[in-house]
This record gives structure tokens, C-alpha cells and sequence, in this order.
């Protein structure tokens, strides 16, 4: 029993490990095709991670399982399929839609049906992309404000959404509906040169080449759409060594060499150029060359459309070696968020946090004091996972650990985690490790949803741009909330564990509402120096301390209910039990504070209204006004820990 | 009798229970007050339930449900004496209790501070183009209707009269005017179409923008960033009589955000551009006329606020994140004169790094969303006495709570290595 603990720490930690490991790529070479750099939502990232956040947009997963082929596709994968081989992506169930009306309004299966190959929840892009007109007249009829949308409203515009981010991935590499990518690109070089002597001669009255031109301009027909269509900028800047992050997206780099969208537009009369803006381009036009990226990718398109595995694997290779040359950095940062992502930690640390929290559990019941070894280390190894996945995200990012709400989620369970394990040093009885594990899960499961969003390492607006009240404000008000939710959830077991177990002895209550007592003032002095740094922050950003920002408000109501609490306490106007039910009520005021002032969609904090969340939210202020409730209600000689023969 | 009521009372205002009910109703305010900024703009809330003595709110507007509360003020000045007199009453200095008192203090900094913001500080804006150079701020919120004396061609001579005197209508007159001012007609809010030929009936006023546009009164508006647009119809009066001249007068004239924003969202897809571009300037035209042989421009404008020296915007650099429309930066080069301090200076004004100059502070707040080409800036002005008090107030509290939570925690600890440690062994001994 004795070395039980260590066996258990250690295969979990195993089985972190193992996951470090990367893939090996059986056939294609998707991991490290997915190493590739490409920048999207304003940031350089692997592949792999805009793979997985368009996938995760669309499909609520990371991953693909193709029923029919009975396999899973990594993000990559699929990526790769579409950008490349359109053909047989469009025929894989990628779209995720569960409203019934939606599926009616476009004609879908409704119901799982083995023999069609339907499952009545994944469409393919064959099935709905005919229905494109319907799904934009639907979703233009969707009022504006977002907090009045119903479901069949939000279902529409994500699939909007989500129609719109598959159009765009097909067209990162190649035009849509292209067969020869590679032998297109030649054509189409090819007629550059007489194309534009012939479009210089017509502009000066000359006579002219109209086949020549006639054939470049087909050409720029086709890639106009491409230039002017939001996509990610997978072409390398030309010149690193003077602009690095002049990164292009294909329908950019097409024009390059040729005639230039501007000047097309302006020949169309949709443009009014300046006459020696207008005379540069008639004389650049043909001048320029095509960069070579744009080829690359189009032999790896041609490779992998043709089912050269070889051929593929060698070019990604080469491909990699060329861009790790000049643009070392970059691949070293799109390795490690690549590797970042593979790994999942917070998938990983979840699961550690509820097995640990059932150990702890058993502690009390059993007082095996092997269970609470077992539930130590398990908390250990998942925080210091915890720990090191924040380090890696922060140096992904450059960035302190909290710059968005799912970063704050992962944060808070941190904070709390560490709290917990201070608990536990002190007083060695399970408590601290249950709170640890019960905080450690569920705001790893928030986060995890809050992933659903999409890119949880984007960039940040200019009025938040600046690393050191990130640092400051941001985290300490985080730690505010992170402490007032121990205080919280050990005031929760207080009440659970004494109302319907024997375990809470009169040492174990005493214990507890020491803790309660010591966390709440770490929480007030956190709550009011993270808000007031707040305040310091508007005042340096736009002169005004306090400007009743909804967010601040939240944040101002912990420090007051903190306050309160602690106000109530000193007076003696409540006991033991007053203190612990006070302490459930911070529960909610964190959670109003933390979610429920961005839903009401004003203020400079609504980054993102939730209209899920908020039914979470009240599911969990009910509960903990209906825990508040019994313990009021129900007089402590009657609960099962203090009734007569108990303990 | 009133001497033991007199104790009584004073053992009331000084009582920990009333502490905590006016935290308790703070908490209360400050919930409502953020719902309420939901259906009444924060502006609105801000007035109605933190500067105020006593509010209500209402679960949407025109609802029967009204829930009384205390208002800011109110809360704030009761937290104030609820303090003072519970530190006259039971103060005893001691080191055990140092870091309470401490923390007291700061609050009271932190109260006094906000409630000094409150009554002096004044916010503006300075809108600049590039190239441009201004030496006054304007009102987010107010206007004044002024009547300008330009007939000396080196020096203007400005009357004003605040827009809450137009509220009150009636006549305005100033000594130095040889007229009065006659209001017919007053709005604090209003909408404007375009008059044409076939419109029929006369014109609000015989001449200026009134012969172009027709503005009709609007409910005031709730939103964040929504803005009123007030208009008043004046009249030139002498000797009690009318003159022929009528004026309508509204802050479009001097406000070319207003202009550009009616030009691009309203007219320029009915009309074309050209066409919405050349009446939109027609709002901007000054309207003037002579009254013994001076001339006189009239116009209703944003509030100005002086300042003995000037601003001029020498560019404006406003960066996005690559292949997004995310803000990465924005920042203003300005240059600085002062007659009374030496040559002029150039400042960089960007997020995070304001200027500060004789007790104003420019802040870099937004720019021309309306027209990004325009490349104008727009900061933020703030003329705030007490800006230092809470920075005071927050290093005292936080300094005071930390001292006392160190005592506890010294203590706490001492207790356990004392040996009350409730190990696991000692737990299952107690059970």
C-alpha cells in the first residue's frame, strides 16, 4: 500500500510523457506538412493550429472520424485534403448542423440512416454547398443584436461562419475547381509576357496581340476573387531580412508577375488611380516574378492529388529545409506550438484533477492515508504540467498568462490549484487536494469550451497591448478570483460534507473555517489591488480611474462581498457556519464577475456574448443558492455530522 | 433624554452592523446600476445611479417595477461618517491593529478622491486632421450656442450661452450684444432631412441651412456611443421686435466627424458621393449677418474649453494586425506651442502613453472611423486635480491590508508550530 502512491504518480506521468513523443507519418507527411508556417488571424502559427481551430470551428472537434472509412483524421490531415484535394474532402461529413429547421431548410438527412451513409448530424460540403444562396438568405435575416438570436439564428450564422472558413481553406493553395494546379501555373507565366506587350500596346493605341491578352486576362478573371477574399498568408515574405512579417496570401502572390489587380480594376473603371500611379503599373505590368513558394506548393498539391507519397513527403522536406534557413525562428516557434498542441495538456490535466479529487475523496471516508498520498502526487504532476503548459503558451504568445477569457479560465484553476496545495501542506486532511481537484476540472472544462471559439492564442487589441498591466492588473485580479473560488467550493464542502456524511468532525470543521477565513483575506487583499491596478491602468489609458465598466463593477462587488464577509466576521455577527454560507454566495459574485458581466454585451470588457454560458451560469449560481438554502435552513444539530452518535 | 438619543444615535452611526449594510447595499447599487447600463447607456446609468442620492431601478424602461436604492452619493458619504465615527468612538492605537487603521485610511483617500473627481474633473476631446492645429478641446456631451463678432479681422469676440439655457428658451441678451436672442424653437436631439422643391411649406428660417434641411425633434438616445444632436431655432431680436433674421442653428457646423459620418451612412448612398459630399458642406457654411454695420456669425457647437497654448497633429499612424482589421496601434506625433514656455516640442501620443501638460492630460482615444483616410485623431482631454489621490489611497489600503493580514498569518503560524497541527493522525485521534 505504502508505495501504491509513487505507482500511480508514475504511470500517469507515463502516460504524459508518451504523449510527448510526435507522430510518425505513416503515408503522407502531415505532421510535419503541419509544422508549416502560415499566418492567419493576425499571427504566425503552424499549420497544424489553424488546421485545428478551422476544424474545431466547423466540427466542434480537433480531429475527424470519418465513419465510413472507420479512421480518424488528424486537423492536418483533413486540411491538407481540402486545400489539395478537394475532390474526396467534399465528400466527407465535415459540417457539423443540429437544428432540425436548418437541416429541413436544406434538405438533409434528418435522422441517422446507415444505408445512405448518414448519421443525421455531419454533412459534407457536396451535400450543402448548392444550398450557399439559402444558408446567406437565412442568415442576413438574423436580427443584429446577437443577444436576440434564437437557436435556429445562431445555428444559421455558424454555418455561415463555417461555409465561409471551408471556402477559404480550398482556396489557400489553388483556385477552386482546378485539376493541374502546377501545369496551370506554367500556362499561365508563360502568357504573361506577351499578354502585357499586348496590353501596353492597346493602352497606347497600338495595334495589339488580342489572343495574347485575351489569355492573361482570362487568367486574372479567374484569380481576382482570390486576391480580394480573406485566406491565410502562406506565401513568405520576399525579403525577410527587411520586413518579416510581409507574409501573402496566394491570390496576392499570383498578381505579382503579372498584372496587377489595381490596374485591372482601374481599366474596369472601378478604380480612379493617381496617372503616375497608373503609368508605374502599365510599366510594371510582367515585370515581376512569381514567387517560388507558390510553386512548392502547387508540386505538393499536384503530388498529393496524384497519390505520390513519395514525391509529397520528399517536397515537404525540402520545403521545410528551405524555410528553416531563413526563417529559423519562425519554424522553432511553429515546432513548439505545434508540439504544444499535439500534447493537449489540459486535456491531460483534467483528467489528472478528477481522479484526483475521487482519491481525496476516499480519504475521508476510508482515511487511508495511501489515498491522500495517491491524490498528492496525482495534483503535483498535473500542476506542474498545468505550470509548464502556461510557461509554453506564454512563450507562444510573448505575453503574461492572461490575455483572453480562455487564458483566464486555465489561470484561475492554476491559482486555485496552488492555493489548494498550500492548504494541504498545512493542515494534511484531503481538503486542500479536493479543492485543487474540483477547481483544477472544471475550469479546465470551461476553458476547454471557451476553446470552441476558436484561436486561444490571438492577438490583442491596441487598447490591451501592453505586457506590463497584463502582468500586473490582469493577474493579480485573476488570483482574486482564483482565491475567492477556493474560499467558495472549501465552504461547499463544508456544507455538503457536513449535511449529508459523518466526516466532518468538529477538527475538520475548525480546519475548514480557518481556511475559509485565511483564503477570503488573500482574496479581498488580491481582489482590491487587482482592481485598483485596474483602475491605475484606465487612468493611464484614457484618465479616468474608475468609469463603472461593467467588468470593473464585477470586480468591485468581489472586493465589496470580500470586505463584507470579513466586516461580518470581526463584528461576530456570525458563527462558524454564517461564515461558510457567506463564502458559497462568492461563488456566485466570482462567476457574475467573471462571465456574467461580458453577456450583457456593453462595456469595454464584452469581448464575446455567450449565450450557452449563461445558462451554465445560472445552473451553477442555482445551485449554489440551493446549497446556501439547506445549510441555512436545516439547523446543524440536524445534519448528519453533528446529529447525536455522529462522529 | 437627548443626551442618552444623542448616544444612541452616535453608537448607530458608528456600528459595525451599519457597516455592513451599506457595504451590503453598496453591492446592491453596483449590480443594478451595471444592469441598468443595459437599457440606459453607461453615461446614463452612471448619472442615475452612482451620482445620485437616492435611485431606482426598472427591469427594462417604462416598467412598473421599481426597486428603490440608495444613491452613490448617499452610499459613499454614509460609508464616510460610518467610518470616522466608528475610528472616534473605539480608536485605540495598537500595532496588532495597525494594518486595519491603515486600510481605513486609504479608503477614506480612495472616497474623498472619487467625490472630488466627481465635482472637478472636466473630460473633453480634441479632434485633430493631420496638418491641423487647435487650441481648445470640446465637449463630449455639451454645446453653446455662440454669437461670434468677426468684423475686426485680427480678433474674434465670442459670446456664449451654455445649451441648458437654450432648454429653458425664453430670450438671451448680453451686454455686449446690440441684439437678443429670441429661442422659437429647441431640441435635444434631433433627425434632419433634405428639403427640395417639392417639399412645400416655408422654410424652418428664411436663409442658411434651414433653406437646405428640415430637422425635426428626436428622443434623446441611450446608446454608449450614441450622440444627441440638438438644434435650436433662434431668432435676432431688437428692441423687443423681431429682425427678418431667423437662424437654425446645430453642432454639424462645426463638427466635421458629425458631417462626414451624415455624409458617408446617409447620403452618400442615396445620392452618389459627389452630390452628399457638396450638401454636407452646406451644413459647415457659416451663417452670419450684420447688425449696425458688425457682423456676427451664429452657431451651436460643442463646448470649448481653452487652453493658452496649441496642439498641431503632424501625423497620425494607425497599424492592424497583417491580413486582419484588429487594431495593433495608433499613435499621434503632435507638436506643443507655448508662447509663455519656450519653442514648441514634438510628442509622440500614443495607447498607454499620454501627454500631460499644464493640468491637462491628452490621451490617445480613437480615430476617424468614418473615414480612415481623413487620417484625424481624436484624444481624449482630462483636467483632473485629484488624479493622484487614488494612486495614494490604493498603495495605503493595499499597504494596510497586507500589514494585517502578516499579523494574522505570523500568528497563525507561531499557533500551528505550537503544535495544534491537525495531522491526519491527530484527526482520526479527535474522530
Amino acid at each position: 500500500m505504502k508505495r501504491l502512491p509513487w505507482i500511480v504518480a508514475a504511470l500517469a506521468a507515463v502516460w504524459m510523457l508518451s504523449a510527448l513523443r510526435s507522430p510518425k507519418d505513416a503515408t503522407f507527411a502531415y505532421h510535419e506538412f503541419g509544422r508549416l508556417p502560415v499566418v492567419f488571424n493576425g499571427r504566425l502559427q503552424p499549420v497544424d493550429s489553424f488546421a485545428r481551430n478551422t476544424l474545431l470551428q466547423i466540427r466542434n472537434k480537433q480531429a475527424m472520424r470519418d465513419a465510413k472509412e472507420k479512421r480518424t483524421l488528424s486537423a492536418t490531415e483533413w486540411a491538407v485534403e481540402v486545400m489539395m484535394n478537394p475532390g474526396v474532402a467534399n465528400t466527407r461529413k465535415t459540417f457539423r448542423i443540429d437544428h432540425p429547421d436548418l437541416k429541413g431548410q436544406l434538405k438533409l438527412a434528418m435522422d441517422a440512416d446507415e444505408r445512405l451513409g448518414e448519421d443525421g448530424k455531419h454533412y459534407s460540403w457536396n451535400q450543402i454547398f448548392e444550398s450557399w444562396q439559402v444558408v446567406q438568405e437565412q442568415s442576413e435575416k438574423a436580427p443584429k443584436d446577437a443577444s436576440t438570436h434564437s437557436a435556429y439564428d445562431r445555428a444559421v450564422l455558424k454555418l455561415r461562419d463555417s461555409m465561409g472558413l471551408y471556402a477559404m481553406l480550398q482556396a489557400t493553395l489553388q483556385p477552386p475547381n482546378t485539376t493541374n494546379f502546377l501545369a496551370e501555373l506554367s500556362a499561365y507565366q508563360a502568357s504573361i509576357p506577351t499578354g502585357a506587350n499586348a496590353l501596353r500596346d492597346r493602352l497606347a493605341g497600338r495595334p495589339f496581340d488580342t489572343n495574347a491578352l485575351i489569355a492573361v486576362l482570362d487568367y486574372c478573371q479567374r484569380y481576382m476573387p482570390l486576391s480580394s477574399m480573406r485566406a491565410p498568408l502562406i506565401i513568405p515574405p520576399h525579403h525577410p531580412e527587411l520586413a518579416r512579417d510581409q507574409w501573402m496570401k496566394l491570390g496576392d502572390a499570383l498578381f505579382e508577375p503579372g498584372i496587377q489587380p489595381r490596374l485591372l480594376r482601374q481599366l474596369m473603371g472601378q478604380e480612379s488611380l493617381s496617372d503616375t500611379e497608373y503609368r508605374d503599373l502599365i510599366t510594371q505590368a510582367g515585370a515581376g516574378k512569381l514567387h517560388p513558394a507558390v510553386t512548392e506548393y502547387a508540386r505538393m498539391t499536384e503530388a498529393y492529388r496524384s497519390g505520390n507519397v513519395a514525391e509529397f513527403n520528399q517536397l515537404v522536406a525540402a520545403w521545410t529545409r528551405e524555410l528553416t534557413g531563413t526563417f529559423a525562428t519562425e519554424m522553432s516557434k511553429t515546432a513548439r506550438e505545434q508540439a504544444y498542441n499535439g500534447f493537449e495538456p489540459f486535456m491531460k490535466t483534467m483528467t489528472l484533477y478528477a481522479i484526483a479529487f475521487l482519491f481525496a475523496a476516499a480519504f475521508w471516508f476510508s482515511f487511508s492515508e495511501w489515498t491522500r498520498q495517491t491524490a498528492l502526487w496525482l495534483i503535483v504532476l498535473a500542476f506542474v504540467v498545468h505550470t509548464a503548459a502556461i510557461l509554453t503558451r506564454m512563450g507562444l504568445e510573448g505575453r503574461p498568462p492572461v490575455t483572453n477569457l480562455y487564458s483566464s479560465a486555465i489561470f484561475i484553476g492554476w491559482g486555485a490549484v496552488g492555493l489548494g496545495l498550500l492548504l494541504e501542506r498545512i493542515w494534511r486532511n484531503a481538503i486542500g487536494l479536493a479543492v485543487a481537484g474540483v477547481i483544477g476540472f472544471t475550469t479546465l472544462i470551461v476553458a476547454h469550451n471557451l476553446a470552441l471559439g476558436g484561436d486561444t492564442l490571438e492577438m490583442m487589441q491596441a487598447v490591451l497591448d501592453t505586457n506590463f498591466w497584463l502582468a500586473t492588473h490582469v493577474v493579480i485580479v485573476t488570483l482574486g478570483y482564483a482565491a475567492t473560488y477556493v474560499a467558495g467550493i472549501l465552504a461547499v464542502l463544508y456544507v455538503v460534507l457536513g449535511l449529508f456524511t459523518r466526516v466532518l468532525d468538529s477538527a475538520m470543521a475548525k480546519g475548514l473555517t480557518r481556511m475559509v477565513y485565511g483564503i477570503l483575506c488573500f482574496a479581498t487583499l488580491a481582489s482590491f489591488v487587482g482592481t485598483v491596478l485596474g483602475g491605475v491602468w484606465a487612468d493611464q489609458s484614457w484618465g479616468r480611474f474608475w468609469g463603472w465598466d461593467p467588468k470593473e463593477n464585477g470586480a468591485l462587488i468581489i472586493v465589496l462581498w470580500n470586505a463584507l464577509i470579513l466586516h461580518v466576521r470581526w463584528g461576530g455577527m456570525v458563527k462558524e457556519r454564517g461564515l461558510h454560507l457567506l463564502a458559497i454566495v462568492g461563488n456566485i459574485v466570482t462567476s457574475w464577475s467573471w462571465f456574467g458581466t461580458n453577456m450583457l454585451g456593453i462595456g469595454l470588457h464584452s469581448y464575446g456574448f455567450m449565450s450557452a454560458a449563461f445558462w451554465w451560469l445560472l445552473a451553477f449560481a442555482t445551485s449554489q443558492i440551493l446549497l446556501l438554502l439547506a445549510g441555512w435552513i436545516v439547523p446543524q444539530t440536524k445534519w448528519t455530522s453533528f446529529r447525536k452518535g455522529a462522529a | 433624554m437627548v443626551a442618552l438619543m444623542l448616544r444612541r444615535a452616535f453608537s448607530f452611526i458608528s456600528s459595525l452592523r451599519l457597516t455592513v449594510v451599506l457595504l451590503a447595499l453598496s453591492i446592491a447599487l453596483v449590480f443594478f446600476g451595471t444592469l441598468g447600463q443595459v437599457s440606459d447607456g453607461l453615461y446614463e446609468a452612471q448619472t442615475r445611479y452612482f451620482k445620485s442620492w437616492v435611485t431606482t431601478w426598472q427591469p427594462s424602461a417604462g416598467s412598473w417595477f421599481h426597486l428603490p436604492l440608495p444613491g452613490g452619493y448617499l452610499l459613499g458619504t454614509s460609508l464616510l461618517v460610518n467610518l470616522l465615527a466608528a475610528h472616534w468612538k473605539r480608536f485605540k492605537f495598537a500595532w496588532k491593529k495597525s494594518g486595519i487603521l491603515l486600510t481605513h485610511v486609504g479608503v477614506i483617500l480612495l472616497l474623498v478622491g472619487q467625490l472630488a473627481t466627481d465635482m472637478f474633473a472636466v473630460e473633453s476631446y480634441l479632434r485633430l486632421t493631420e496638418g491641423e492645429t487647435k487650441f481648445f478641446s470640446e465637449s463630449h456631451r455639451e454645446n453653446e450656442l455662440v454669437v461670434i463678432d468677426v468684423t475686426d479681422p485680427m480678433k474674434d469676440l465670442v459670446f456664449s450661452f451654455p445649451e441648458s439655457r437654450l432648454a429653458q428658451g425664453g430670450e438671451l441678451s448680453h451686454p455686449g450684444l446690440p441684439f437678443g436672442i429670441r429661442i422659437k424653437q429647441y431640441s435635444s436631439n434631433s433627425d434632419l432631412q433634405l428639403r427640395g422643391p417639392q417639399s412645400g411649406g416655408e422654410p424652418q428660417a428664411p436663409s442658411g441651412i434651414a433653406t437646405r434641411f428640415t430637422f425635426t425633434p428626436e428622443a434623446p438616445t441611450a446608446t454608449m456611443d450614441g450622440r444627441n444632436i440638438p438644434f435650436a431655432l433662434v431668432e435676432v431680436v431688437q428692441s423687443n421686435a423681431p429682425t427678418a433674421q431667423a437662424w437654425m442653428v446645430t453642432p454639424y457646423a462645426s463638427d466635421e466627424a458629425l458631417r462626414l459620418e451624415l455624409e458617408r451612412k446617409s447620403f452618400t448612398p442615396k445620392l452618389g458621393p459627389e452630390l452628399a459630399a457638396s450638401l454636407v458642406a452646406t451644413l459647415a457654411k457659416p451663417q452670419s449677418f450684420d447688425v449696425q454695420a458688425r457682423t456676427y456669425h451664429i452657431a451651436l457647437r460643442p463646448t470649448r474649453y481653452y487652453t493658452p497654448y496649441s496642439l498641431h497633429l503632424l501625423s497620425f499612424k494607425h497599424d492592424k494586425y497583417i491580413g486582419t482589421e484588429k487594431p495593433k496601434d495608433f499613435r499621434s506625433r503632435v507638436r506643443l506651442t507655448d508662447a509663455a514656455a519656450g519653442g514648441p516640442r514634438e510628442i509622440d501620443i500614443y495607447m498607454n502613453n499620454p501627454l500631460r501638460y499644464a493640468g491637462l492630460t491628452y490621451f490617445q482615444a480613437s480615430f476617424d472611423e468614418v473615414d480612415p483616410r481623413a487620417r484625424a485623431t481624436v484624444l481624449q482631454v482630462v483636467k483632473n486635480p485629484s488624479w493622484l489621490t487614488p494612486y495614494f489611497g490604493c498603495v495605503i489600503v493595499g499597504a494596510g491590508m497586507l500589514i494585517q493580514f502578516l499579523i494574522h498569518l505570523v500568528g497563525f503560524i507561531a499557533r500551528k508550530a505550537g503544535g495544534a497541527a491537525p495531522s491526519p493522525a491527530a484527526t482520526a485521534a479527535i474522530a
